[in-house]
């Protein structure tokens, strides 16, 4: 097992963070001033923005999802147990004795185990329930005549509105993270370049030298 | 989504149209921008500065200002143009008339149909038996919270009878010859019509004095109603000027767009029957039941000549669907009325309508005469009284935010016959009635009238006030209401408990006229906001940016900010600790 450079994000994956995060930008500061928290823009410049953003993340959403099943790549986020300890106890108390952090890249596994329960909560709780919810709230109209549907759309509301403010929090730990252990440029770079360092069995190695060389550095 | 905007520009109904393609036609002959050819583009530039730009552009209120020396349009009256008639040419016509029913001899001479058509109308009968609630309704039987009530009184509220003559029970509504032709289709604006009984001193003295009408110039005139015809009477209900609905003033005879769309002289031109479309002298649109959804829209052609809803026009989608916010706005009219965005405020224009009115205070004399004092300016200047011996106190408003509720077109009269509470601190003359989840309801714009006035304290019903007449008991002149109470609840054989006292009582009057141009409608922060929305009040709605569950908002501002709280902390000791994790 040795330290190298690999390729761990595809020039699709980073178009896909980046413009994910562009995105959820806009809908969190569109989303909070259609709540009523801010003026910043009209109701009407908010909801185009809101309704627009929305429904380009939902494509988005759609090519990643297919693209996470059609290169394997869902497997890294297949939660474990494993080495989760080590993680907690490094944030808790080992990053301020100057600890290293436990994790390690694998090639297999670009995420340390915290992080791959975060994402995989976030992909299958949070933002299935924000763009479901979104979709039911847009698309009221369509179902107002159903009974009750007032009451129904409060709860759409209530949950469409939870789900941004924990989307929200997530936000704040996720770039606080980046802090953490490497620097913080450190952190971002490789979702930037693609590349990272990533602890490579032999095999591994040998089969990017030979089969992927543009993979490795 | 095509068919949808293919749709919208095909809104307006072929009468309508011819006009907007004159409009084109004008706008067409003004100058137009050279298309820029590379080879050419110096003299291009030339002749563009030779161009005034106020011939290329359009006016400040960004409408094509019409030229000068054209004359002034026609009203569009509705499917019926290009009339196939002269009556400045007929014998028949030619006079000389000793009154109007002569006049309504020779009108129905050719229009042989006329007069029994003419007898099944709203205007004729002032009687309407309301097909759901089975209540008797009509001007003839009504009280409302203004002069409370015609019965009894006819002798001065039936002026705006459309007919001659209509002073008490013994009017007869089957003589053809008693119909007013002329004050709906006379064109001059010199017919008047003056009350058909003499009332008391005090009151007669007001008609006097007024020119003599010539009935043979007036009847050569007659053309389809001008919105002046509609207006002499329902721009003036309640007593004077814009005084009942708030949406009917005589702002709206020659009006600008700014004022109505629809009306605006240097807009569509429209008189009330382009939208109030007739059809054997049976007009569309109800205030009585009212459509407050239309659920079928344009129709086929030829169809729907019988409503005067926004939609048997606009249709079901009627905004353009150019944005997203188009696209939620035709949304809307699932729920919301046209008029609720599209009328932003009522009593526009200069004129201001009546909001509250005291009948307590009636009566009061100097030296034995009643007397009135005047007390508000109005937009165009004019003064208006604000208290009359007669009548009361007046409060009177302008440009007002009207109110707004779900409403499924159905309006509960308290009539005559009606028993409530009689120690109710309020009651609604005209409940409406609607919610949510009723699929006929949408949130319609009124008016709310706020009234005190007369009723049977001892029994808890309204009362019918003899207000006219040449005896001692008509109030306008006596100014004693128990005589006057005692009297007209008599003459028509009502009970009455001979106490009378002073309620309040609320009126409702859903608001559809006074269209703004769309430039004017309310956005969608104007009900979409925490605070001022203008449906603060209407329940039974999730209405995003103004509700909000207190809980989740609470919860969620403590979740960020304790999570940033959190981060600050593991972030400090990160920084303090001796080999902490910084760089």
């Amino acid at each position: 097992m040795a330290l190298h450079r690999v390729k761990i994000f595809s020039l699709f994956e980073r178009f896909w963070h980046w413009s994910q995060m562009l995105l959820i930008v806009v809908l969190l500061i569109t989303g909070f001033g259609l709540h009523g928290f801010h003026d910043l823009l009209s109701f009407e410049q908010a909801v185009t923005l809101h309704t627009g953003a929305a429904l380009a993340l939902l494509v988005i959403w759609a090519f990643g999802t297919f693209w996470l099943f059609t290169t394997r790549n869902w497997r890294h986020f297949i939660p474990t147990a494993s080495g989760m300890w080590n993680v907690l106890r490094y944030y808790s108390f080992g990053i301020f004795k100057g600890e290293r952090h436990p994790y390690r890249k694998a090639y297999w596994r670009k995420h340390n185990p915290l992080q791959a329960l975060a994402y995989t909560m976030l992909k299958l709780v949070l933002f299935p329930a924000i763009w479901i919810s979104g979709l039911a709230y847009l698309f009221y109209f369509a179902w107002r005549d159903i009974p009750d549907a007032a009451a129904w759309l409060e709860g759409v509301a209530l949950i469409h509105t939870a789900a941004a403010f924990a989307i929200l929090t997530f936000i704040f730990i996720h770039v606080y993270m980046l802090t953490t252990g490497h620097s913080f440029r450190d952190h971002v770079m490789p979702m930037v370049t693609g590349f990272d360092e990533v602890d490579l069995t032999p095999e591994e190695e040998a089969y990017l030298r030979k089969d992927e060389p543009e993979q490795i550095r | 989504m095509r068919g949808r905007i293919h749709r919208a520009s095909l809104r307006l109904p072929h009468w309508a149209r011819a006009q907007s393609s004159a409009d084109l036609q004008n706008r067409s002959r003004l100058p137009r921008r050279p298309r820029l050819a590379m080879p050419s583009l110096v003299v291009c530039l030339l002749s563009l500065l030779a161009v005034t730009p106020s011939a290329v552009l359009p006016d400040a209120s960004g409408w094509p200002t019409p030229p000068a020396s054209e004359a002034p349009k026609p009203q569009v009256s509705g499917p019926l143009r290009g009339g196939t008639a002269d009556h400045t040419k007929f014998d028949e016509l030619r006079g000389p008339f000793a009154s109007g029913p002569e006049v309504t001899e020779a009108c129905l001479g050719c229009h042989t149909e006329t007069g029994k058509h003419f007898m099944e109308n709203i205007h004729w009968t002032w009687s309407y038996e309301h097909p759901e609630t089975g209540q008797q309704l009509g001007k003839k039987y009504l009280i409302n919270n203004f002069c409370t009530n015609a019965r009894g009184n006819e002798g001065m509220c039936a002026q705006c009878h459309a007919g001659y003559g209509w002073k008490d029970e013994s009017f007869d509504f089957t003589d053809e010859t008693k119909i007013d032709c002329l004050v709906c289709h006379e064109t001059t604006g010199t017919y008047y019509k003056i009350p058909n009984s003499e009332g008391s001193p005090a009151c007669s003295v007001m008609f006097e004095g007024k020119p003599p009408i010539d009935l043979a110039a007036v009847a050569k005139s007659v053309d389809l109603p001008q919105r002046a015809n509609c207006g002499s009477c329902h721009f003036k209900g309640g007593g004077g000027d814009n005084v009942k609905h708030g949406d009917l003033s005589t702002a709206l005879i020659e009006p600008p767009r700014t004022l109505d769309v629809h009306m605006g002289v240097d807009g569509l031109n429209f008189a009330c029957t382009a939208c109030h479309v007739t059809n054997k002298h049976i007009w569309a649109g109800s205030r009585y039941n009212v459509v407050s959804k239309d659920t079928e829209g344009t129709g086929l052609p030829g169809q729907r000549t019988d409503v005067a809803t926004c939609e048997s026009c606009h249709g079901l989608a009627p905004h353009p669907v150019d944005s997203l916010a188009a696209f939620k706005l035709n949304d809307h009219v699932q729920s919301v009325a046209c008029q609720t965005c599209h009328i932003p405020e009522l009593a526009r224009g200069g004129v201001a309508t009546i909001v509250d009115w005291d009948w307590r205070t009636a009566g009061k004399t100097r030296d034995g005469e009643g007397y009135h004092e005047e007390g508000y300016i109005q937009g165009n200047g004019k003064h208006r009284y604000t208290y009359k011996s007669i009548k009361g106190d007046f409060t009177y408003d302008e440009n007002i935010v009207p109110e707004y509720g779900w409403f499924d077109g159905q309006m509960v009269y308290t009539t005559i016959d009606t028993r409530f509470d009689p120690n109710a601190e309020s009651i609604e003359i005209n409940g409406f009635s609607g919610s949510r989840e009723d699929e006929r309801s949408r949130i319609w714009p009124f008016k709310r009238m706020h009234t005190w006035q007369p009723y049977d304290k001892g029994h808890g019903t309204l009362v019918y006030t003899h207000l006219w007449g040449e005896d001692e008991a008509a109030y306008w002149g006596n100014y004693d209401m128990a005589a006057a109470i005692e009297k007209g609840m008599a003459d028509f054989g009502l009970d009455y408990s001979g106490e009378y006292g002073f309620i309040e009582t609320i009126s409702w009057w859903p608001i559809t006229h006074m269209v703004a141009p769309k430039e004017q409608a309310l956005g969608c922060g104007d009900c979409h906001r925490p605070r001022d929305s203008r449906l603060a009040e209407v329940k039974g709605i999730y209405l995003p940016g103004r509700d909000r569950n207190v809980w989740l908002d609470n919860l969620g501002t403590i979740l960020v900010f304790g999570t940033l709280a959190g981060i600050l902390i593991h972030a400090g000791i990160r920084f303090f600790s001796p080999k902490g994790g910084h760089h």
